[in-house]
């Protein structure tokens, strides 16, 4: 009951910000949400099946680019996002056969190959993706008379969708699949001799992932009106690394803190770019060598000790 | 038709022969043992049937299908269950967690995984194997926490788990205590009673001859012998590249 | 065929560059199961330290290579002293992840403390062409190749016969083995990992003039020693240096016959192809999984 409290007030508070942000500061809440439901599904294949992605990013702008190019077409967004999230999916799962054969550092350096031809493809295929510039005058959504044509609207699109991702991965990481994830992810020989195929959830671990990223890609397109492939490099895909090590892998709650730090922390700080790359980069070392749970650990202490002292209160 | 068949089963490490031209079959209901010498290839001929080796020649049937080349996970849900020689489990879960694991990939499809909750009765068996392997108390600490006898204990739980036709064990008795091993064997017995069928690699000679009705002896990866406990205990060839070497 | 010939000079100069890159990247591995995601950053810094001795503080050359030498030693000493050390027994992939970090630390460091810019560095040798029979070389591929070449023969004789080599070797094949032979595998250790950033500093100088220096460069030289030392065999120093003059030839000649558009892309596709045909690497060694 109380928890239901809690996450009500959470979300009470989320409907009432934009009322109090500015432009700028409601843009950057906005593309948190994005981030989240990307770094999401990044927290699937790596925090939770132990399977490193370095190309999110290009899940990530293959659901951007469905979204730009199939809403020039005229298609509906409603028909488009989920086939952002099935288009990143499928890359993934394609991505994922390497996963069968190799893993740690030879997976990282495969995914990031594939990042960095992905990235080539869309600078070079102008025909398709409108080269280095991009496509522009991508338009929003609307339900209806309701349109999310505003910054303001389109704000509470992403939130909702933003919570869904959160629920889904809740329901996915407690399910069966969620289980076997682990299981690859922990041990595979073990889970391999209990009948756990390898091959299904291996690809399985990078298309889920992978479909987050892609929806989280449709749902940025528009929120930009604007996509180049400068949004989709390598270093992108670090970033959503560095969201879920610095948040918490394998945890839910993990890319939700990594995502609101990376991609607020630098607004609140009013940090240049390099520097808050600088200070991001150092915190993958420091957690690494101090803190691998990551800062959700933190969060845990805090729950941990706060019923201790409404305890004694009353 | 026997339960399960090897043909000429044969593996190479580089240029090591590990296991070599193995004629082997368990008929439904038997506990057999395969006893050897260390190195001798048991472990590598159990990886071989359940293809986490791919054997270099020679063929696997079970129930008259041939698995050869099947993928391992896949053999496993024909009915096959087996243990490592070393204890292999989700470390970092719950021992009820691995109890679950062990089950879950046996029944209904992918998809279903997905949105099905755990079957009332695969939580229950588990209950029901912990109690009698006497770790029921440790239901919700990690496995990596438990001793070494523990892990055992519920690595063999977790085979047990599917109820597998066929059981390969690797070593079920080594690092289990005295009273624990007589319990194990007690219910091996029970369940081979019921109808399920034993392979065991193992290295204690009680277990061994008071278990098994039919052994099977390898030496270098070939079989050299293969029979009754009385006959085995006398043969030869047995006592040359067997006991000469280990006691 | 003149373009031909021209082509190989040049590709084979790259080549070896990054095969000089790739085996200190083998190395680490070897010994101590270290992947360095920075070892790009490892050529980059020594630049940036040359360009600060040499022509900022106006150091003579060879004074100035050889205090950039000592930076870079340093900076392999502190890499496993203060990180690699640590984060070993967690396995590779937290070693992986780490060292993803300390390639933007160096990276955005760099281009913070110092520019975002690219700075020129004077070429070491004349660049006048040389004219032979109608081909045309450049004298700097030339000398990049025999000074290279020289490097690595003796790397490689050091190894093969002495002490500290066959101690290095020891280590390789087994820690516990080593050390029973008596070898102090810490200091092994210690020696190959600033072995490997002397030998990526090394590289610097002779990739300062051809890449010119600029703070993101280590990216793709990091990424493409890997990929040499996985395209030619990941447990081979051998291996390592096939793998980087495959890379080298690799990309030139696609650049030139091909495409140009795809130059950097190309090199991933070549891993994919390899890593598909021949898994193990060129000259490297089949092992079994399990």
């Amino acid at each position: 009951m109380k928890r239901w409290l809690f996450w009500g007030v959470v979300i009470a508070i989320l409907c009432a910000l934009p009322r109090f942000l500015g432009d700028y500061t409601l843009y950057v809440v906005s593309l948190t949400y994005v981030y989240t439901i990307v770094a999401i599904g990044l927290n699937l294949t790596l925090g939770y099946a132990n399977q490193v992605s370095l190309c999110h990013a290009s899940f990530f702008g293959i659901g951007a680019y469905t979204m730009a190019l199939l809403l020039a077409q005229g298609w509906s967004f409603w028909l488009i996002l989920p086939l952002s999230g099935i288009f990143g999916g499928l890359f993934g799962a394609v991505v994922g056969f390497p996963a069968l054969k190799w893993k740690d550092h030879y997976l990282a350096l495969i995914t990031i190959a594939v990042n960095i031809i992905t990235f080539f493809v869309m600078v070079q295929e102008s025909w398709l993706t409108g080269g280095p510039t991009g496509v522009s005058g991508i338009s929003r959504p609307s339900i209806g008379s309701l349109s999310f044509a505003s910054d303001f609207n389109y704000y509470y699109l992403l939130l909702v969708f933003c919570i869904l991702a959160i629920l889904a991965s809740i329901w996915i990481v407690n399910s069966k699949w969620g289980r076997a994830f682990r299981a690859i992810g922990l041990n595979e020989l073990a889970a391999r001799g209990h009948g756990i195929s390898s091959f299904n959830y291996k690809l399985l671990a990078f298309a889920v992932g992978a479909f987050f990223a892609g929806v989280g890609g449709g749902l940025f397109a528009p929120l930009l009106r604007y996509i180049a492939p400068d949004a989709f490099t390598f270093f992108i895909s670090l970033e959503f690394l560095i969201m879920i090590v610095i948040g918490g892998m394998g945890r839910i709650e993990g890319p939700i803190i990594g995502a609101i730090i990376v991609v607020m922390g630098p607004e609140v700080l009013r940090m240049a770019e390099a520097a808050y790359l600088i200070v991001y980069s150092l915190m993958l070392i420091l957690v690494m060598l101090f803190m691998r749970e990551g800062l959700v650990i933190v969060l845990d202490r805090l729950r941990k000790a706060i019923p201790a002292r409404v305890g004694s209160r009353e | 038709m026997p339960l399960l068949e090897t043909q000429k089963m044969t593996k190479d490490f580089y240029k090591l022969r590990a296991v070599n031209q193995l004629d082997f079959h368990v008929e439904k209901g038997e506990i057999v043992a395969v006893i050897g010498p260390n190195g001798s290839g048991k472990s590598t001929f159990f990886n071989c049937i359940t293809h986490i080796y791919s054997a270099t020649a020679g063929r696997v049937f079970y129930q008259g299908r041939d698995v050869t080349g099947l993928p391992a996970d896949k053999i496993i849900r024909q009915g096959i269950g087996r243990t490592f020689q070393l204890i292999q489990l989700f470390l970092e879960m719950t021992v009820f967690e691995n109890m679950l694991l062990s089950v879950q990939e046996h029944r209904g499809s992918l998809l279903s995984r997905l949105f099905t909750k755990d079957d009332s009765e695969d939580i229950e068996r588990a209950h029901e194997i912990l109690e009698f392997l006497h770790i029921s108390h440790l239901k919700d600490e990690l496995a990596g926490n438990l001793s070494y006898g523990q892990q055992k204990l519920l690595d063999f739980g977790m085979v047990l788990m599917p109820r597998p036709e066929l059981v390969l064990l690797d070593e079920p008795t080594s690092g289990v205590e005295m009273e624990m091993r007589e319990r194990l064997m007690d219910h091996i017995r029970e369940l081979n009673k019921q109808g399920q069928t034993f392979v065991v690699i193992e290295h204690n000679m009680d277990v061994v001859m008071n278990l098994c009705e039919r052994i099977v002896v390898l030496d270098y990866g070939e079989k050299i012998a293969e029979g009754r406990p009385e006959e085995i205990q006398t043969n030869q060839r047995v006592i040359d590249a067997y006991f000469g070497v280990e006691e | 065929m003149a373009d031909f010939i021209q082509l190989l000079i040049g590709g084979v100069s790259m080549g070896i560059l990054y095969g000089v890159v790739a085996i200190g990247f083998v190395l680490l591995w070897q010994t101590s199961q270290t992947i360095n995601f920075a070892q790009g950053e490892f050529v980059m810094v020594p630049m940036f330290l040359m360009v600060a001795l040499h022509i900022v503080l106006k150091i003579p050359f060879w004074p100035a290579f050889i205090l950039m030498l000592v930076g870079s030693a340093i900076l392999g000493y502190l890499f496993e002293r203060l990180m690699v050390r640590k984060l070993l027994p967690g396995g590779v992939l937290v070693i992986v992840i780490a060292t993803l970090g300390l390639s933007g630390f160096l990276r955005y460091g760099i281009q913070i403390a110092w520019t975002p810019q690219t700075l020129f560095f004077p070429p070491l040798f004349s660049t006048e062409p040389i004219r032979l029979s109608g081909i045309t070389f450049s004298p700097e591929d030339i000398w990049n190749i025999v000074f290279i070449s020289v490097i690595i023969v003796v790397l490689h004789l050091c190894i093969k016969r002495t002490k500290l080599g066959m101690a290095m070797q020891a280590v390789a094949q087994g820690r516990e083995t080593a050390e029973l032979m008596g070898i102090n595998v810490r200091h092994i250790i210690i020696l190959v990992f600033v072995l490997n950033s002397v030998l990526a500093g090394t590289a610097a100088l002779f990739a300062a003039p051809i890449f010119f220096v600029r703070y993101d460069i280590g990216i793709f030289l990091g990424v493409k020693a890997f990929v040499a030392a996985i395209i030619g065999g990941f447990n081979q120093i051998r291996g390592a240096l096939v793998g980087g003059l495959t890379v080298g030839l690799a990309e030139t000649f696609a650049a030139a016959y091909i495409t140009t558009a795809y130059r950097d892309a190309f090199v991933m596709i070549l891993l994919f192809i390899v890593l598909l045909i021949k898994p193990e690497g060129m000259v490297g060694i089949k092992e079994e999984a399990y």
